[in-house]
């Protein structure tokens, strides 16, 4: 059953989205990436805002066209572009080895990011390989005070571009780091020059499977940063006891249905009790999704600790209420053999 | 079991059929209705003739995809949008001229009308509906909130409706001032169809239902419950039933008897797990041809409930369907490049 799985998986078209404000260095590695990959055939979709030409066989010139979904959430948005676009990519003759979205710099990833959820025929069809955000880290710091764009494009992101290292001193380096890992913990930050990357890097992440988010996540110790309510935060937490589908499904989906405007993503890994597979849960918003990957790295009992993890990323975050709502999900202490 | 008729009977004795290697985006018939065309998602556009059922010709149509095809004004002919940003004229024989270029946006729908009086051609590219002659010259350029998603005339070619977000456009064609009626409902629309007594217009939504409204008096019909997209709407021929794809069966919803607001729909043809994923009605009788996710393809009588079976199972998803304007002959194609015409006329 599993395999089936994973070989419709791999049939599936990967997606990545590149993000960043403008000036950032966005196209620049949008061109870079389809120059490099020698022999491999992308559909790039661009905005009709982009900052420089795009050298491709194939370019889809788009509209940005956000649309609110019935359920009366202002949340709830998804990219109705991206679906007709994608769609129709579909029905071409020969595949792609990935489609790649640009967003414009001032774009909210959350729209780009629930289309691929909640769109039947996208996710029939393609997976979200990875949100990747180029940053600049010159001037980082001054974008993340006067837009909420440029902190939501780190929050929804799997791999960061730090861009522009060669504009920066070390320390300047390392404080833009630290501002980014307030914001998002669980992304992989990768520093470069003139926007150089080690492209292998960026495409075919599997970032938004989960099957290795969480391997990136670089310590799930609490620190105590002092965080003010509106600022966007990443907070996560850990269960060592198997979790209990249907109390975490409960909990998930409440905390979601309630405050899932605030949670910009969410992520977890899940031992659940009875099942050698991890669970692997996400979500954007209220929009979650989930799924057994691979199994635990050693089903016998030995060598990797069946943890469970989630990591939020969101506004208003409360530490207690959520490290208590996560090891509630628990299965009760007296049960475990 | 060897009593039984194979579900492919009809086809194999009173079709034509091929097989290409890209996905058949569209089908449909020449106005005279003596040729049947596929459009491809190989940019191509496969034509065969009633006359000459055994000769498959090809016209180069688009550098990319097709994505929309119609018949051309004249008798003959077709005209086809592709993902190249081009709008062409295929003729009977094969040839592709171009009517328009849209740079590199792309053109999706596309639709024609024709009579006695006037030919129109209507082209979505974006938030714009070109509207052009019979000959291709531009007659006017209709604006909309946002991206056409699907267009259509009424029967007698006055109004044309363009689908977008948040509801649809009606557009006077003749009209001097470029006001449309708009009819108003949140969501994203997909597609949207007139009925032929020009009295109601339909759309189809993301959020796998259906939305009317009856023009006479604004009145709004929801008709929900389907398990996706609905991709395919066709009205009969007397406006009475209204048909749609998207469901484990073929939906119908009557538009008469004060439907379709609290009545249920009639449903045809069901089976398990399998979606009605094309279809259209018969062009003078209560009849609907529909393709099904498996290949599946049959007529259905709907006054009669009677289900004839025209095509079997395995060709992959039937992607388009059509009729010839006479009702005499049947086009369908799948996603996998299957494409085949049908000839219903008594023998
Ligand atoms: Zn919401």
């Amino acid at each position: 059953m599993s395999e089936t799985l994973a070989a419709a998986a791999t049939d599936l078209v990967p997606v990545t989205v590149l993000t960043g404000y403008l000036g950032a260095g966005k196209t620049t590695l949008l061109n870079r990436i389809l120059s490099e990959q020698h022999g491999r055939k992308y559909a790039v979709v661009i905005n009709e805002f982009g900052e420089l030409g795009v050298d491709n066989d194939l370019v889809v010139d788009t509209d940005e066209e956000v649309f609110e979904m019935n359920n009366g959430c202002i949340c709830c948005t998804v990219r109705g572009d991206l679906i007709r676009i994608v769609t129709a990519l579909m029905k071409r003759k020969g595949r792609f080895d990935g489609i790649i979205i640009e967003t414009t710099g001032l774009a909210n990833p959350a729209p780009v990011a629930q289309t691929f959820f909640v769109d039947e025929g996208v996710k029939a069809r393609t997976r979200l390989d990875a949100i990747v955000t180029v940053v600049d880290a010159k001037h980082l710091p001054e974008r993340l005070l006067d837009s909420e764009e440029a902190a939501e494009q780190i929050a929804f992101a799997d791999v960061i571009v730090l861009n522009k290292m060669d504009l920066v001193t070390p320390a300047e380096a390392d404080a833009v780091e630290a501002q980014i890992r307030a914001i998002n913990r669980s992304a992989r930050i990768i520093r470069a020059e003139k926007s150089k990357v080690d492209i292998a890097e960026l495409l075919d992440q599997g970032a938004f499977d989960l099957a290795r988010v969480l391997d990136h996540m670089p310590d799930f110790l609490e620190t105590d940063e002092h965080t003010h309510n509106d600022e966007i935060a990443s907070m996560s937490f850990e269960a060592k006891r198997p979790i209990d589908p249907e109390k975490f499904n409960a909990w998930i989906g409440d905390l979601l249905a309630q405050k899932g405007q605030d949670l910009l993503r969410t992520k977890g890994i899940l031992s659940y009790v009875g099942d050698d597979r991890r669970f692997a849960f996400q979500a954007v918003h209220m929009i979650a999704d989930g799924d057994f990957i691979g199994p635990w790295k050693n089903a016998e009992g030995k060598g990797e600790e069946r943890i469970s993890r989630i990591v939020f990323i969101g506004r208003n975050l409360n530490r207690p209420q959520l490290r208590r709502g996560f090891e509630s999900c628990q299965i009760p202490e007296t049960t475990v053999d | 079991m060897g009593e039984t008729v194979s579900a492919d009977h009809i086809l194999q004795t009173r079709g034509t059929q091929s097989q290409f290697d890209a996905f058949v985006v569209s089908a449909c018939f020449d106005r005279e209705g003596g040729q049947a065309a596929f459009g491809l998602g190989d940019g191509t556009v496969r034509l065969v003739s009633r006359l000459n059922p055994n000769t498959w010709l090809t016209a180069e149509a688009h550098d990319g995809a097709l994505l929309a095809l119609a018949p051309n004004t004249a008798q003959t002919g077709f005209v086809s949008g592709g993902d190249d940003g081009a709008l062409m004229r295929i003729a009977a024989d094969g040839t592709a001229s171009r009517i328009a270029k849209f740079g590199s946006k792309w053109v999706e729908k596309v639709e024609s009308f024709a009579d006695g009086k006037s030919r129109l051609i209507a082209a979505s590219v974006g938030k714009h509906l070109h509207l052009l002659d019979g000959a291709g010259q531009t007659l006017k350029v209709l604006e909309h909130p946002s991206s056409v998603t699907g267009i259509a005339f009424d029967a007698k070619g006055k109004r044309v409706a363009a689908s977008h977000y948040n509801g649809a456009s009606l557009w006077f064609v003749a009209s001097k001032t470029d006001n449309p009626r708009r009819l108003e409902w949140k969501g994203s629309h997909l597609g949207v169809v007139f009925s032929p007594d020009g009295e109601n217009v339909v759309t189809s939504m993301q959020e796998n239902s259906l939305h009317g409204w009856r023009l006479a008096d604004g009145q709004h019909m929801r008709m929900s419950g389907y398990p996706t997209k609905t991709t395919s709407l066709s009205f009969t021929k007397n406006s009475k039933w209204l048909a749609s794809s998207g469901a484990e069966s073929i939906v119908l919803w009557p538009f008469h008897g004060g439907g379709p607001m609290g009545k249920a729909p009639t449903e045809l043809a069901g089976g398990d797990n399998v979606i009605c994923t094309a279809l259209a009605c018969h062009p003078q009788h209560d009849a609907v041809a529909a393709g099904f996710s498996d290949g599946l393809v049959v007529m259905a009588d709907i006054n009669q409930a009677r289900i004839l079976p025209v095509a079997g199972t395995g060709r992959g998803p039937v992607s388009a369907i059509a009729w010839s304007a006479d009702g005499t002959h049947l086009a369908f194609g799948t996603e996998t490049g299957f494409a085949a015409v049908v000839d219903f006329t008594k023998r």
